[in-house]
């Protein structure tokens, strides 16, 4: 195998099966009914299988599929046949790490709903068309979380707390140059 | 918090229906979408529709051309506002929104501004997104911009750049390649990922370039990479680069071994895991290379993690298939898996042990397993099945209790593949283990007494009636047969009536008893039926009198059909009613297909019911047929034995041959395979000349040339000598191709008239020793061996070269010998064949270093050990 580690799909379903954020990578599921074949087969079948503290493992239809659960959200993350699991574990706890972080702990389908936006721009920052992109959660999140006022715009926009944010960054960029 | 107080439950079911989207609807929403167009823009309420546009999206809808045009145009509005969370959810849009060429152009000024902003977050974004939906003309405009970011100070900005060249390289490697050096220069990156997407990139841009590889790697291994990933995929370019320098370097240590090695003592699981499975993978791995990366899976396999488990028992289970030896001191680990929570890693355990176990732990495992099995799905306990398997053929000894636990399972309930996995394991066990034939026949009687499957009671009544009156008490069958007339489908009884008539023409003694049983199907309602029961009961001579099967019956009956099934087929298409009968005669038994195709498929499983019951495999059997039907050759005997197909050509030249030596008492017959791999030619009256002046003992006796061959349709062309009786005798012969080429137009595919005579020259094939040998599986080497007592004894010493590693060295010696390794252990190999002619042995062959055989031998059957000094 020469090829960079890829991601299938990250798949994050509430207790009944149902989608609460989904993104697809790869071709091998052409349709959305078959997406939600494969979710409804990956479900079922690990729907048993206790994967709240350590992150789980299994195989279907020549996939690796590594998942996790809190509460009422189950996470799948899904690659070929012979990825090193290792590495789909890590994407793993990246997307449950940062997703715990962004709802600050109260991890469930009521929040995540909620803050639906959160999740997605998660998902847009770990993994890029299936390759990964980041895996560490705090970069994630920092990532998803900047909701400053860009910095570009006029000061006469900005709030003195922004001001001075702005103004550290203009200062430790010029340092680092 | 103003509602009036309600029961708690009801407050909790509220709660978990509560969802943000309930009831949402795609009109509704991109009616909410006009937000867009304000002036005055409200961030906050525009990523809310946003984020229901994307929840939509998600939940599989979809949007109609104009609808996903409107919402597009109206989305591009928003890059007016400054509000960061906003800003993203909008790329976030335009990606998901894969917008067309014409509508791109729109966005493109937007996207290039953020490219260029002082904000990292937009220029990484924009150059997501911009990359994502542009195409080759504008990829040009951004060109540089591209290039600044991949070396860009900020890691998130660079990667954006780099993922985006990988995804880029697909659909515009002209431009992708150009960047190279800044690529090159990202490599260093001090960021983690950097330094992870650019290796990624790099590699592909010189994928092709295999100095370029070798280069990279060379001096990446030697630096030190940071992100585990990046380390990963070095370990994955690495073992690319063994594997093709492998066939270069013949002996010696491996290169960047030392490398992978020593990524096993690197801190992140990832890594020590990447490297174990790339060693392990490795061609011709020795056991001294592998010992190191067993240890560390040892070492996962009794982790906390499942991942880990999972993963270092899948990979010891590839390993245990190549080298069992090296898994075995896992073996304690992997016990205390068996009752892993997690199915796959318990399944995945036990077929290890399967394969590594030694004879005094089957029983112990099986019982084991027993428990295991009511509680994993039907795919796993096939793969069990199968595992188990094997290990009855390994160990033929432990037959009773291994053929227990196949009947219990096929008991139990099951689908019709799991079914038919254990009814062919237990066949198999049948056909290979004498002494598992009694049980495991009653085994199947008794489950065709309640089978749903009508396909697996026909083949299990079919198999019947070739084994069931071959044991020694056959009319305890006959109740399980007779009931099936009784309890089934008509397919399944016109199956049994063919069983019962099989019985009742082998075994004398049950004759009139199969009559009386047999008249009564005579009023069965379906024709199939009665028809087979009138046409048994006229040929066997159901009239009463107890006479003697006729040998030509029997033939007639229940022997095997030398005519292609697909030549039937077409001959039937083709016959047309008149007065003339139908002549089975006139069926041609040339074999159209290439009987080698099923050889080349590697890893095929023994196929259980659907392959010819008796003797081995199938292609033996192909051979024979082949061969038999052949005028010329009818007369040469039985076929001992027939070599695997040698190439007298290069690959992919004109026309590619090769050989396959079929070996008779006092003839060999050449068969020649030949393809023609030119569309323009036919090739006509095809011979090869055999010139065997170099093969004194041997005298040319009949060819048979092949009279057309057409593009890309293999076809067969025979040469056969005599040689003295029952002597192996050896030579080499040296082999001319000649034909009548003719031209083929193309376009109609019609040949010209007019051919020219033609000849091409092959390379010389050989007779040796080994091709007299028969690969014979001995179940007990010991016993056999000790049974033949002292005076067969004689020994040798011969030398066999240098060899990296034992299993190159039993290699060898299965090339020279021909024999079958039976036991194969550190300190001795076991081989065991059966030679074709009386004689005293005599090898003639000639190794450098020394290694000590012992050999017996009587008339015709050879023993060797071979013990390493």
């Amino acid at each position: 195998m020469e090829s960079c580690p890829s991601v299938k799909n990250i798949i994050l379903l509430d207790s009944e099966g149902q989608r609460v954020a989904v993104k697809y990578y790869s071709d091998d599921w052409p349709t959305n009914s078959a997406k939600e074949a494969f979710e409804k087969s990956i479900f079922t079948k690990t729907q048993k299988t206790n994967a709240r503290t350590e992150a789980e493992i299994a195989m279907f239809e020549n996939h690796i599929v590594v998942y996790k659960f809190v509460q009422d959200l189950h996470f799948f993350v899904t690659g070929a046949e012979d990825e090193n699991e290792l590495i789909l574990a890590t994407v793993l706890q990246g997307f449950f790490d940062s997703v715990d972080l962004l709802l600050r702990g109260t991890v469930d389908k009521k929040e995540a709903l909620e803050n639906l936006d959160l999740i997605l721009l998660c998902l847009d920052e770990i993994v890029d068309g299936g390759i990964i992109l980041e895996t560490d959660a705090n970069v994630i999140v920092g990532k998803v979380a900047s909701h400053s006022i860009d910095s570009g715009a006029p000061l006469s926009e900005q709030t003195i707390s922004q001001a001075l944010a702005t103004a550290r960054e203009h200062l430790t960029r010029s340092l680092l140059k | 918090m103003a509602q009036p107080l309600v029961k708690k439950d009801d407050d909790r079911d509220d709660e978990a229906d509560y969802s943000p989207f309930l009831g949402i609807e795609k009109g509704a929403v991109l009616q909410e979408a006009r937000v867009f167009n304000d002036p005055q823009l409200d961030p906050r309420r525009c990523s809310q529709v946003i984020t229901k546009l994307l929840y939509l999206l998600n939940q599989g809808e979809t949007f109609t051309k104009v609808e996903a045009t409107e919402v597009f145009f109206s989305v591009t509005k928003l890059f007016q506002s400054r509000d960061i969370g906003l800003r993203r959810m909008v790329y976030v849009m335009i990606k998901e929104l894969s917008p067309s060429a014409d509508e791109v152009i729109i966005v493109t000024s937007s996207l290039m501004k953020d490219m260029t902003s002082k904000t990292d977050m937009y220029r990484a974004n924009a150059i997501r997104v911009l990359c994502r939906i542009t195409d080759g003309t504008l990829l040009t405009q951004i060109e540089r911009y591209l290039k600044q970011a991949i070396v860009d100070k900020n890691p998130v900005v660079a990667s954006a750049a780099l993922v985006s060249g990988i995804h880029l390289l697909q659909t515009n490697p002209e431009i992708v390649k150009r960047w190279s050096n800044e690529v090159q220069e990202a490599v260093q990156s001090r960021a983690a990922l950097v330094q992870f997407h650019a290796l990624a990139l790099l590699h592909q841009i010189r994928q092709n370039d295999r100095l370029a590889v070798n280069k990279l790697v060379t001096s990446l291994t030697r630096g030190s990479v940071r992100s585990p990933l990046a380390q990963c995929l070095l370990i994955r370019y690495t073992s690319q680069v063994i594997r093709e320098s492998a066939n270069n370097t013949q002996t010696g240590d491996r290169p960047f071994y030392d490398f992978l090695e020593g990524c096993l003592r690197h801190k992140a699981e990832m890594v020590i895991f990447e490297a174990a499975r790339a060693i392990t993978e490795l061609n011709g791995v020795t056991s001294r290379e592998l010992t190191p990366a067993i240890t560390v899976l040892q070492l996962f396999l009794s982790s906390s993690k499942p991942v880990l488990r999972f993963a270092a028992v899948r990979t010891l289970n590839k390993v245990a298939m190549t080298h069992p030896m090296a898994v075995t001191n896992c073996n304690i680990d992997m016990e205390s898996l068996i009752s892993d929570q997690n199915r796959s890693i318990a399944t995945l355990a036990i077929t290890t042990l399967l394969k590594t176990g030694n004879e005094s732990s089957v029983d112990r495992l099986m019982k084991q397993i027993t428990n295991f099995m009511s509680d994993i799905a039907d795919e796993f306990k096939i793969v069990v099945v199968e595992a188990i398997r094997s290990l009855c053929l390994k160990f033929p000894l432990k037959h009773r209790s291994l053929m227990n636990f196949l009947s219990n399972i096929l008991r139990e309930e099951g689908g019709f593949e799991y079914k038919k996995a254990i009814v062919d394991s237990i066949v198999i066990l049948i056909r290979d283990i004498p002494e598992a034939k009694e049980s495991g026949l009653l085994h199947l009687c008794e489950f065709i007494e309640d089978c749903e499957f009508t396909y697996l009671s026909t083949q299990i009544l079919h198999f019947l009636g070739i084994e069931g009156p071959k044991t020694s008490d056959p009319s305890k069958y006959i109740r399980y047969i007779y009931n099936r007339v009784h309890l089934e489908n008509a397919t399944v009884r016109a199956g049994a009536v063919s069983t019962l008539a099989k019985f009742g023409a082998m075994v004398d003694a049950l004759k009139p008893r199969i009559f009386v049983l047999l008249r009564r199907c005579l009023f069965d309602n379906d024709d199939e039926v009665r028809d087979r029961a009138t046409l048994y009961l006229n040929t066997l001579g159901g009239d009463g009198a107890v006479v003697e099967t006729g040998e030509d019956v029997k033939e007639f009956l229940f022997g095997s059909l030398d005519i292609p099934l697909v030549n039937l087929e077409n001959s039937l298409k083709n016959y047309e009613l008149s007065e003339e009968s139908f002549d089975i005669d006139s069926v041609p038994k040339e074999v159209k297909t290439q009987p080698l195709a099923e050889k080349k498929a590697p890893g095929k499983k023994p196929t259980g019911l659907s392959a010819p019951p008796t003797g081995p495999p199938s292609t033996v059997d192909a051979y024979e047929r082949l061969l038999s039907s052949i005028p010329e050759f009818a007369n040469f005997g039985k076929l001992f034995k027939s070599s695997a197909p040698v190439e007298l050509t290069e690959a992919e030249t004109e026309y590619a041959v090769n050989v396959v030596k079929h070996i008779f008492d006092g003839h060999v017959v050449f068969q020649f395979n030949c393809t023609n791999t030119i569309p323009e030619q036919l090739l006509e009256n095809v011979t090869v000349i055999v010139d065997a002046s170099e093969a004194e003992e041997f005298a040319e006796v009949a060819t048979k040339p092949l009279r057309s061959l057409p593009y890309d349709s293999p076809g067969q062309t025979f040469v056969a000598f005599e040689k003295p009786e029952g002597v192996s005798a050896v030579g080499k012969f040296s082999n001319m191709l000649r034909f009548i080429v003719k031209e083929v137009d193309p376009s109609t595919g019609e040949a010209e008239e007019d051919g020219v005579e033609d000849e091409y020259q092959l390379e010389d094939l050989e007779v040796v020793a080994a091709d007299y040998m028969l690969k014979v599986g001995v179940s007990n080497f010991r016993n056999a061996w000790e049974s033949m007592g002292a005076d067969c004894e004689r020994v040798d010493e011969y030398g066999l070269g240098p060899r990296d590693s034992l299993a190159e060295a039993v290699n060898a010696v299965i090339n020279l010998l021909g024999m079958q390794p039976c036991e194969v252990s550190i300190q001795c190999l076991f081989f065991f064949g059966i030679y074709a002619v009386d004689m005293d042995m005599h090898f003639t062959f000639t190794f450098l270093t020394a290694l000590h055989w012992t050999v017996k031998y009587h008339v015709v059957n050879c023993f060797f050990t071979a013990i390493p000094v």
